[in-house]
């Protein structure tokens, strides 16, 4: 009698295949072995947002009636393989229901593993992971947040890497010759079931010990019951705002303190506070309202409040006054300001050291100054 | 100063001679209702009529807005609902039900909206006359439902609806299901209160802090997910259990100001008081050939009564066990049909037979389907109803559990 259950999370719609893709074939992999399982998306991710995190799980179990036992529960409660297709989502979660900010490995059982997709060091990794109180394991696999299966995107393999890897770390699941054969089943090409094979041979365990990585406690909150919600399907508007950082001067918004959104961001705009000409577009056009005016007229990005949509670099008049830049590269929410004003001059390095560091990447969506998109064509049409 | 022909309307108590219809118009120009949305289907359509001509005349100011269907109408009550404005809306039949989606949020929304519900056969076949189904789907949503027998009634039970609804521990929807031709095209001599009466008994609708308003930011209806629906819905299942102590007080202010009223708001009983073997329960204009009947068979000796169940929502349980607990049997008429339902019985008897379950002794409960699509229910119907429940009584077992009464084999 064993159950073995995965999650696959992933940011929402973008990576919904992907992830689709992953459970299902773990559930056609283990029906080789005679297994049962069942394969699904948290309902609750549905209709996804974009970028917004989201879940899908495989349950493999011996027989039907130990299924039904962990189908009877809306989610698992613990996973031996919690897999993350989109690295920056290892700062931890927030679903657009009310859950707080989970952990990405809040369900890996102990002695489990996290399987993350990423160009990161493992080390880098371990500091955004929330620590646990038992010990589990991190495979990380090289790759950029893959769009795998998503529409016009091409197929870069991410989906069988990530199953030739999860036979190799998780063997009570499936063997890779079931995985090989789930593949071919459905009608993949020899070359997807090398990358598996592939995979599987390069995947290794970094152990994560107690108390190792980021010590950060996650915001919580707590649920109103039914004697304490207002009644009529009525939301409170947010009180109206004051000064900047509750000083006099500037303005600062009062903020939804339940739902914070920055888990939603793979990137994140960097300010140049000395080539800003205050000329407000950033502030007016935010959709989230993230920016605070400062006492002097300047515009902080909030960073709890910002989604990463890039509105704010899309709108700004000034080269690399708003810069979007992967959100890999940070480890807090910061106030960009209140640094600039302590150290202008590492500021102004920090910044530009960012700023070249990801011109050398290409981005998977968007552009890095406004006119990125006619450009673009324009080289397309060169070739 | 000149006088206008407002200043002239219900200035003194007067009869007339008007439709239930008739009554319920009245009783908005009375109630000084904000917005009125109309689209005809009949029989409602009579009500639009009577409150455009009384607004044409000046006997009261609205926003009167003619939507481009029943599904807008309600939609627009709605809205001016959950900005502090009294409204007024109504429907019949498939209209009703066109309009669903906006009648379903209406409830979950706590909007105090009063609807006149001009009870029609819903289609197919297309038919004007009475069933009971059409207003009745409402029935698990959060709208109160309240059926009349007459136009006095339809006037009184009217100014109520706003109050009731309106009141914070209540702010919910109510319909006032009124039989479609007996009661909507059928005049009778009907008692009008003045403006000034009204004015004392039905105070401003003040919303609060749930209006909608610039100086009051707040969002109406979010989406949500499992994590909150289940609250949201157990706080409609809170005010609906509150609705019956609001119905109570309400009823005896009424009586105080107006000087008319039965002993209960829930029920009128009739010829209950010598603990009859039979009893007859039914909605809406059933009641007149039912009193007429039971007359008759007083005369002939057999101890029959009556009982209408006045609201249908909220279901007053311990009164209908109060009232029915003491008789041998039970005659439930339903005007209504609820195809494939246990004992494919009506709605009403399901739910009378129901409320009677938990009572130790319980009186056999027979269905009698009758009068659909505004067919006559006739004096020798109810005999037959009776003849058929004494068999029960007689033989102590139920034959049939539902019965359909003058239908052509």
């Amino acid at each position: 009698m064993s159950t073995v259950a995965v999650e696959v999370v992933y940011r929402g719609i973008f990576q919904k295949t992907l992830a689709r893709n992953i459970v299902r074939s773990i559930v056609f992999a283990a029906r080789k072995e005679g297994k049962y399982g069942t394969a699904f998306g948290r309902y609750g991710d549905s209709p996804e947002r974009n970028g917004i995190p989201a879940k899908q799980f495989a349950i493999v179990a011996d027989d039907a009636e130990e299924l039904e036992e962990n189908l009877a529960v809306y989610e698992a409660q613990e996973v031996d393989v919690t897999i993350n297709v989109d690295d920056t989502m290892c700062k931890g979660i927030e679903s657009w229901a009310w859950y707080g900010l989970q952990p990405i490995n809040a369900l890996t059982k102990p002695g489990g593993t996290l399987i993350v997709t990423s160009r990161q060091e493992t080390d880098a990794l371990i500091e955004d992971i929330h620590r646990k109180d038992e010990p589990y394991n991190l495979s990380v696999l090289t790759s950029v947040p893959s769009f795998s299966g998503l529409w016009v995107y091409k197929d870069d393999h991410t989906d069988v890497r990530i199953l030739g890897a999860l036979a190799k770390v998780c063997p009570q699941l499936v063997s890779l010759e079931s995985m090989v054969e789930a593949i071919q089943d459905q009608g993949w090409d020899d070359l997807k079931v090398r990358s598996a094979e592939r995979a599987y041979e390069r995947a290794g365990l970094r152990p994560v010990e107690p108390g190792e990585g980021n010590d950060e406690t996650p915001f919580t909150f707590d649920l109103p019951g039914w004697t304490t919600m207002e009644e009529g399907l009525v939301i409170r508007g947010i009180e109206q705002g004051g000064g900047f950082r509750g000083a006099e001067g500037g303005y600062q918004p009062v903020r939804n303190s339940v739902f914070k959104k920055y888990s939603t961001r793979s990137m994140r705009p960097i300010v140049n506070f000395e080539t800003c000409i205050k000329c407000t577009l950033c502030w007016l056009q935010c959709p989230d309202t993230c920016f605070d005016v400062t006492p002097d007229g300047l515009y902080d990005a909030n960073l709890e409040s910002c989604c990463g949509c890039g509105v704010c670099e899309a709108v700004c008049p000034v080269p690399e006054c708003v810069t979007m830049i992967n959100e890999a590269e940070f480890n807090d929410n910061a106030s960009q300001y209140e640094a600039w004003q302590q150290n202008p001059e590492g500021y102004k390095q920090w910044m530009a050291s960012l700023i070249e560091g990801e011109k050398k990447v290409e981005r998977t969506h968007g552009f890095h100054h406004v006119g990125g998109y006619d450009e673009q064509l324009a080289a397309a049409g060169e070739d | 100063m000149t006088t206008t022909i407002e200043d002239q309307m219900f200035m003194t108590e007067s009869e007339e001679l008007i439709s239930g219809s008739e009554a319920v118009a009245i009783a908005c120009a009375l109630a000084d209702v904000d917005v009125i949305t109309a689209y005809p289907i009949r029989p409602y359509d009579t009500v639009m009529q009577y409150v455009s001509k009384l607004k044409a005349d000046g006997a009261f100011d609205c926003d009167f807005i003619v939507a481009e269907s029943e599904h807008s109408q309600f939609e627009i009550v709605k809205h001016a609902s959950s900005v502090g404005a009294r409204t007024f809306c109504g429907s019949s039949g498939v209209g009703w039900f066109y309009a669903f989606e906006a009648i379903a949020v209406t409830a979950g929304l706590r909007l105090p909206v009063v609807a006149m519900v001009g009870n029609r056969a819903l289609d197919d076949p297309g038919a004007f006359g009475v069933e009971h189904n059409d207003a009745m789907a409402v029935r698990d949503l959060g709208w109160m439902l309240y059926w009349v027998a007459t136009a006095q009634e339809a006037l009184d039970m009217a100014l109520m609806a706003w109050k009731i609804a309106e009141d914070s521990r209540a702010f919910l929807p109510f319909a006032l299901s009124c039989d479609g031709s007996f009661l909507t095209h059928s005049q009778a001599i009907v008692n009008v209160p003045t403006q000034e009466q009204v004015r004392r008994f039905l105070p401003d609708y003040d919303r609060g802090r749930l209006q909608l308003h610039p100086d009051n930011p707040i969002t109406v209806a979010p989406q949500v997910n499992e994590d909150w629906l289940m609250e949201i819905r157990r706080q409609s299942d809170e005010a609906m259990h509150r609705t019956p102590a609001v119905i109570k007080e309400v009823y005896e202010e009424f009586k105080q100001v107006f000087g008319r009223g039965d002993p209960s708001p829930f029920l009128e009983e009739y010829m209950t008081d010598d603990d009859p073997d039979i009893i007859l329960m039914g909605m809406g204009t059933l009641s007149l050939p039912v009193r007429v009947a039971i007359r008759r068979m007083r005369e002939q000796g057999k101890k029959v009564g009556f009982v209408r169940l006045k609201f249908f929502r909220p279901f007053a349980t311990e009164e209908v066990q109060e009232a029915l607990g003491n008789c041998k049997a039970v005659a439930v008429v339903d005007r209504d049909y609820s195809f494939g339902s246990p004992s494919f019985g009506g709605v009403l008897f399901n739910e009378v037979r129901s409320a009677l379950y938990p009572l130790e002794k319980r009186p056999h409960v027979v269905n009698f389907i009758a009068g659909l699509g505004g067919r006559e229910v006739r004096v020798r119907d109810v005999e037959e109803m009776v003849e058929i429940t004494q068999k029960a009584i007689d033989t102590g077992k139920i034959d049939r559990e539902c019965n359909w009464i003058g239908v052509r084999e």
